[in-house]
């Protein structure tokens, strides 16, 4: 066990230095960082001084270790466009993006998995192919065309819900919550919505398919024949054996919820690191754009490993196959 | 069922008339999704390709815009015009024409980027299967290295990559082969790992070693002897592949990032239209959005059925 724990750290710790190496590329060679930062009317012999100042003329190996160094520090140099440290503006837009992940999830997980349980348990029951036609729906269309459809209708023509912003957020030490108010809670329904709505269908049909094949199983005719009631060998039987697969889905989504939310901040205006990533691609701003690559490929990787080591500890089986293969 | 699989491989003579008896075609025609979806998709195919002889409208030629005919609603609404069936845009192009153009210029991208990602996967997916050691291990590292990060977002670091590179200098042509670039990019892994697992079965057969002890080139035998066995999961992929390319696109054109405003695709028509929804001139988003969502939706069904259909444990 310790030594497949520390396998998959060493990988996850290569992969952040492969993801750095791309990062630091980025910053290095896409276009001059010194011509961003200086007027037009800086001599050369200005730019060569502030190049070997920045320690652009060093080895590319030197620099590299630089960058990794700094970054382990939270050092990711000043935006091309706000003209202010990258760490700071991420630390500025974390919260909303952090929140706006978090309520989808919770909306997929608290609607996916009853609508999964309830389509599994009434196969024929027109409700049943109504979750699904939405499934399919929700998992062909495109996420900003759900947003804009949402916005049309519940934004537009019934106003009822906001179609941009935050609402009103309150100041947490460091962190700012839109969750407290009553604007705030209205503002993150569309979008977390919008967000969740495909992971929603995934965990629905994820669901769907497990319990199906764990109640075709001999405990749960077992169960039966012992005479539980349905209740006890629905929930208490049958759903907690689908939920590991669940949990792993879950889990690795989270990672995909963060990307998907880039379109999703834009659709709806959510200030939050995704716009920000949007507009450093348009406006080609390098340390934002490679800032928020490392930062994202930290999250993931850390999702990766911990729902490894999750999985591994949660299903027993997964431990034996491992030690034979 | 069983009898037809042991039939032995035919020739070319015989292909047309195996195919129009084959289960494949007798499945297509019982199943009424396939059909309706594959007559959806066909429809839309051929409006796209044949858009600048049955558009009514070119809404790329100026002389033909008028601003007075900007933001009128469609024909069978109280303000509508005739002319101009779902409506016009704000700059008095006809929406029905630039819909027809737009999926013209979706579909494009979306058949370039699978095919670029589809080959890529190929080529590198033979050569991992089949050499195996050092070149396999590097090339499935990369592919795990991505896999673990979502398509779109891949799609959009290359897509800004390219922009920061090219700068000013950047024109339609350009972004339009950024955008087929980053999308392939983003796309080939898992035609490299389907690819590479059923290289490593063919490998060891009898064939290959034949080929081999007579001394035929590597090259040859992968993409002469290898790859028509292992082509068919890369033709189901490929299809439901090319509704999440259209997608992807769409989402990068919708994003800004992806084709301008001189060269709609769907997604620059949404994104423009969404600028309009509010002021209650939806029709110049939701034509392009329902249209985007007919081509994903059937392409996809065809997809799934195409899958279900050559799998053969489901038969």
């Amino acid at each position: 066990m310790l030594a497949f724990v520390v396998r998959r750290a060493l990988e996850a710790v290569l992969v952040m230095l492969v993801v750095a190496l791309i990062a630091f590329a980025l910053f290095r060679y896409v276009g001059d960082p010194i011509n961003q930062m200086v007027g037009l009317e800086t001599s050369f012999e200005e730019r060569q001084q502030l190049r070997q100042a920045l320690g652009l003329n060093d080895p590319v190996l030197v620099q590299f270790v630089h960058f990794v160094w700094r970054a382990l520090q939270f050092d990711f140099g000043v935006s091309y466009q706000f003209k202010r440290p990258v760490t700071e503006l991420i630390a500025e837009r974390f919260p909303a993006t952090m929140e706006l992940a978090f309520v989808s999830a919770l909306f997929s997980l608290v609607l996916g998995i009853p609508m999964g349980v309830y389509t599994a348990l009434n196969r024929h029951s027109w409700l049943s192919k109504l979750f699904l036609a939405v499934s399919l729906i929700g998992i062909s269309l495109p996420t900003f065309l759900i947003g804009i459809l949402l916005i049309f209708v519940f934004a537009v023509t019934f106003q009822v819900l906001p179609s941009f912003g935050r609402g009103e957020v309150v100041k947490l030490g460091f962190w700012s919550t839109g969750l407290l108010t009553g604007s705030g809670l209205r503002a993150i329904i569309l979008p977390a919505v919008t967000l969740g709505l495909f992971q929603m269908t995934l965990i629905m049909r994820l669901v769907r398919s497990e319990m199906l094949e764990v109640l075709r199983t001999d405990y749960i005719k077992f169960a039966r024949a012992r005479g539980l009631s349905d209740r006890a060998i629905h929930f208490g039987h049958a759903l907690k054996n689908t939920l590991v697969p669940v949990i792993t889905v879950a889990g690795l989504q989270l990672g995909s919820i963060i990307a998907f939310a880039i379109i999703t901040e834009t659709v709806f205006q959510w200030p939050g690191m995704g716009l920000m990533f949007l507009q450093a691609v348009q406006n080609a701003d390098i340390p934002i754009m490679s800032t928020y690559l490392l930062l994202v490929s930290g999250i993931f990787v850390t999702i990766n490993l911990v729902v490894d080591l999750l999985y591994v500890s949660v299903d027993p089986r997964i431990r034996i196959d491992r030690r034979v293969a | 069922m069983v009898e037809q699989l042991q039939v032995p491989p035919l020739r070319n003579e015989g292909r047309l008339a195996a195919a129009l008896d084959s289960d494949l075609l007798h499945a297509f025609l019982r199943s009424r999704i396939a059909v309706a979806a594959t007559l959806i998709t066909v429809t839309l195919v051929l409006a796209a390709v044949f858009a600048p002889w049955i558009a009514p409208h070119d809404p790329f030629d100026l002389r033909q815009l008028n601003l007075l005919d900007s933001h009128l609603p469609p024909a069978w609404l109280a303000d509508g015009d005739p002319r101009y069936l779902l409506g016009t845009d704000d700059q008095g192009r006809d929406v029905l024409s630039t819909i027809l153009y737009g999926s013209r210029i979706s579909l494009g991208v979306g058949i370039l980027a699978v095919g670029l990602a589809a080959a890529l996967g190929i080529v590198l997916g033979l050569i991992a299967g089949y050499a195996g050691g050092f070149l396999d291990a590097l090339i499935m590292r990369i592919a795990d290295v991505q896999l673990t990060f979502p398509a779109i977002l891949i799609a959009l670091l290359i897509d800004g990559t390219g922009r920061a590179l090219f700068g000013e200098h950047r024109n339609e042509t350009l972004e339009f082969w950024v955008l087929v670039l980053s999308i392939g990019l983003s796309f080939w892994v898992q035609y490299a790992r389907t690819v590479r697992g059923s290289t490593m079965v063919e490998k060891s057969k009898d064939y290959v070693l034949a080929a081999r002890l007579i001394g035929i080139h590597p090259a040859k035998i992968l993409f002469r002897h290898v790859l028509p066995n292992v082509i068919g999961p890369v033709l189901v992929i490929a299809t439901i592949n090319l509704a999440l390319a259209i997608i992807t696109e769409a989402t990068l054109s919708f994003l800004g990032v992806g084709l301008p405003p001189t060269q709609p695709s769907l997604g620059t028509l949404i994104r423009i239209g969404n600028n309009f929804l509010f002021a209650g001139e939806w029709w110049i988003a939701i034509f392009p959005g329902i249209t985007l969502a007919l081509l994903v939706v059937a392409i996809n069904l065809l997809g799934d059925w195409l899958r279900d259909a050559l799998n053969p444990r489901l038969q």
